[in-house]
Parts: structure tokens; sequence; C-alpha cells
């Protein structure tokens, strides 16, 4: 592996940038991810930023069971979004459906639509675990430079997501 | 002629710029998360930005839209670079000065190019974005060019060299307030953030842009921050013969003056379209007209 390979994997891993796409979630996920970037857990710290286009996103961010009108949508983001990219199921509805399973509403779960490379557990994740998550995509993204690798899913284990209450805010000196 | 290459190549010119600005991208990012009690990006992050974007893929397009599309961002980065390269920071360089006029065109080129890239890209948000971006073009330009207009003719001379070197007088102090008024519309920031306003129509402009040419965008915004905060500090800044404390008053000046324009920023939400029009049209504009008329009642007196 050459310098500048190097240097756009150890770039890669510092810098991803997230598109959220919200299909058919209760909005307890989308919160949490509002909460991961908000100031007691500060994502920006590991380079996160939200952006307002999939045109610029390094990973797709993805929440909720995926309803019959959401496929078309995420089919277009997924393939909006340039390569290298990465996907991360955030809460357990796109991984298994949930409480809504056997709804005929649902064309769920996530992964019959697109190749998903990180799930995150829990309804909804924690903060923390969301970070984590993303963090693990981030890595995935800077290992798969310039290999095609196959994609293989990484679950977040559920201790991490957990209602763990001994878990440290990631910026704030607030105890509470 | 070396002199002038250096100027253009190293300081104030590319060598020193393209650092600066991914610096200065950094401090508003730092300050802006300080300002709203989180830590903020590291120190590199930038530069990490820039890299990764340079590496990921972009959207074939055809015909001579597509071709546009790719030029647009590097007119806009290389005309940035080269209105920092103009300023006059080091005193009596020799070589080739630039006026104030140029400066000036070469300033508009990159919002120019905004405006272009959002309605060639044919998406609707960033057609929206464009049309913003020229109204509130419209808006400050005429209160940023009354100003620097009042500071010229107060001072007799267009030629930044002689504007650098000369004492300043209380109408100067007049049009860099109203000069400074104008920079938050002039780089998109936040009260006047009308055409990235993220929140409605995703990135405006930048919509359909990905990888190596959002690298040139970002790298032509931190150099219009260079370049803008640079022109407001070269005419505040004192005269000094020696040049490594003119340099150093040049980087202090225009790190103090991205620090304030974040903190604005931060303390400020978004002001909708009309009430942008009307804040330059209606109240900042008498400031400028204020100036103009007292630097050419001042000239016909003298």
């Amino acid at each position: 592996m050459n310098l500048w390979n190097k240097l756009m994997c150890y770039c890669r891993r510092r810098s991803p940038w997230l598109f959220h796409l919200n299909s058919g979630s209760c909005n307890g996920c989308d919160i949490e991810l509002v909460a991961a970037l908000a100031p007691r857990y500060d994502a920006e710290q590991l380079g996160v930023r939200l952006e307002g286009s999939p045109r610029h996103a390094d990973i797709l961010v993805i929440t909720g069971p995926v309803t019959h009108n959401a496929v078309g949508a995420i089919r277009t983001v997924y393939s909006q979004v340039l390569g290298p990219k990465a996907v991360v199921a955030i809460g357990s509805c796109p991984a298994t459906t949930n409480v809504f399973i056997d709804s005929r509403t649902l064309d769920g779960p996530l992964e019959k639509h697109i190749p998903v490379d990180v799930f995150v557990p829990g309804c909804p994740p924690r903060p923390d675990a969301i970070i984590l998550g993303v963090a693990k995509a981030a890595e995935i993204l800077a290992e798969r430079a310039g290999k095609n690798l196959p994609i293989e899913s990484v679950m977040i284990p559920i201790s991490e997501c957990a209602c763990a209450d001994n878990a440290e805010p990631a910026s704030s000196e607030v105890q509470l | 002629m070396t002199t002038a290459l250096a100027r253009l190549l190293i300081f104030p010119g590319l060598l020193f710029a393209v650092p600066a600005a991914w610096f200065f991208l950094w401090v508003e990012r730092k300050a802006v998360a300080l300002m709203q009690g989180r830590i903020g990006p590291p120190f590199m992050q930038p530069f990490y930005d820039f890299v990764k974007l340079l590496g990921k893929g972009t959207p074939t397009r055809s015909g001579v839209s597509g071709l546009l599309m790719k030029a647009w961002p590097l007119i806009a980065m290389s005309s940035a670079a080269g209105a920092v390269g103009l300023l006059p920071v080091l005193p009596s360089s020799g070589g080739f000065q630039g006026d104030l006029i140029l400066l000036l065109a070469l300033m508009e080129v990159p919002s120019m190019c905004i405006i272009a890239a959002g309605f060639s890209s044919r998406s609707i948000f960033g057609e929206i974005g464009s049309a913003r971006e020229a109204v509130l073009n419209v808006s400050y330009n005429i209160v940023f060019l009354l100003a620097i207009l009042s500071i010229a003719a107060s001072q007799h001379t267009f030629s930044l060299e002689a504007l650098a070197q000369l004492p300043a007088t209380p109408l100067r102090w007049l049009g860099v307030l109203a000069l400074l008024v104008c920079l938050p519309a002039k780089l998109h920031l936040n009260p006047f953030s009308l055409p990235n306003a993220e929140q409605e129509i995703y990135s405006g402009p930048m919509t359909e842009y990905a990888g190596p040419e959002l690298a040139m965008w970002e790298l032509s915004h931190g150099l219009e921050w260079v370049a803008a905060t640079g022109l407001v500090a070269t005419l505040a800044a004192p005269h000094v013969t020696i040049w490594w404390l003119a340099a150093i008053i040049f980087v202090a000046l225009s790190f103090a003056i991205v620090l304030l324009l974040s903190a604005v920023a931060s303390a400020t939400a978004r002001l909708a379209i009309d009430t942008t029009v009307r804040f330059y049209w209606q109240c900042t504009i008498i400031f400028a007209v204020l100036a103009i008329s007292s630097a050419l009642f001042m000239r016909l007196r003298s």
C-alpha cells in the first residue's frame, strides 16, 4: 500500500459524513441520532457531519422498518450516494421490522433491498451506540479503500446499546 | 518579477492561502462548537475532509452541462486564490500590483460560479439556492461596493498598495464597518446563510456536487474566507515597514475577524430572504450612502 492510499484510509476513518433517511420510523431513532450530534455526545469530534445531500455523504444512516412507500426512495438514495459508501441501520426496525413484523404495509427488513454494513440494535439505541456504529462504518470504509472486499454485516453488540447507566458521556463534564 | 511571483505563490498566495483556508474553516467550526458547549472537530478536520472528498467518485454527467459543472468549482477556486494573492500584505513588494477593482472582480467570481453551478445542476434545490444567492448578491453588493468606493474616494486612490500605506481616516473606518456588515452574507454565514439553508433546500447549489468537485468548492469557500477577511484586515491594519511584523499583524487581524464572524453566526438564526433584502436595502445602505456622500463632499471641498 503506497503513501497516498495510507493517507486516504486515515482521512476516510476521520471524516464520515452522514445522510439520514427515514423509512417509516416512529421518530425515536431519529431523535437519538440528533442527540448523538448535539452537545452531550458531540459526534463532530470524530469528524461526523450530517449532510443535506446524499451526493455528499459517505455513510447512509437508515431508520425505520421499510414501508412499501419507502422502498423506491431507499433504492434511489442508495444509488445517489457515491462510492466508497457504507450503510448503517439504526434501531431494531430496519434489522427485523421489530414490533411491526407481518404488517401488510411493510416490505422489510432493510437487507432485502440494499446491503447493510452495520446494525445498531435497540428500540431506540442510545446515542453512544449510534456513534459506535458510525465509527465502525467509517473503519469499514477505510479498510475497503482500494480493495473490492465483499460486504459483511457487523452487529454492534447489545451490551453496548443497552441502557448502560455507567456509560460515560462523550464530551460533557456534567454528571447526573 | 520574482517578488510578484513569490507574492502569488508563497505569501499571501497559494502556499499560505490553502493552509490558511483550512485553518479558517476549522476555526469557524470550532468556534461554533465551543459556543454551543461542544468540543468540536479536531484541528486537521478540513484537511481530512478535503483528502477524503478527493478519493470519492463523481456521478457521470454528459454534454455541455456536465463540462460546465466540472468547470465552475475550478474557476471559483482559482479566482479566489488569485484574490488572496493580490492582497497588499507585505510593504512595497514591487512587481505586478493589482488595484481594488481587480480584487473586487476576483472576489465576485466565486459567487457568480455558485449561481451558475446551481442552475447548471438542474436540481430543484440547486435552482432555488442559486436564485437566493443571486438575490443576496444584489442586496449586499450595493453596500459592499459603496463602502469600497467611499474608502477609495476619501483616500484619492484605487491602488491597493497606496491604500495599505496611507494612514486611516475616520471615513475609512466607517467604510471598514460597512464591509464587516457585508461579510456574513458574502461568506454565507448564519443570519444570511440563505443559499445553503440545509433545513430548507438541502445543500442549495451544491446539492448535485460530489467527490473532487465538492472538495474544490470547499477549498474555494475557505479561500473566500481568507480573501474577504484579508481585505478588511489590510484596510484596518496600521502600516508597518518590517515585513514579518506586517505578516503577523495581517494574520492576527484576519483571525480576530474570523472569530467575530463565527460568534455572530452561532448566536443568530437564519433570516428569511425578504428580511435579508430589507436589512441591506433599508438599514445598512444608509451608512454606505452616508460614507460615500461625505467622501465625495470632502473631495469637492479639498
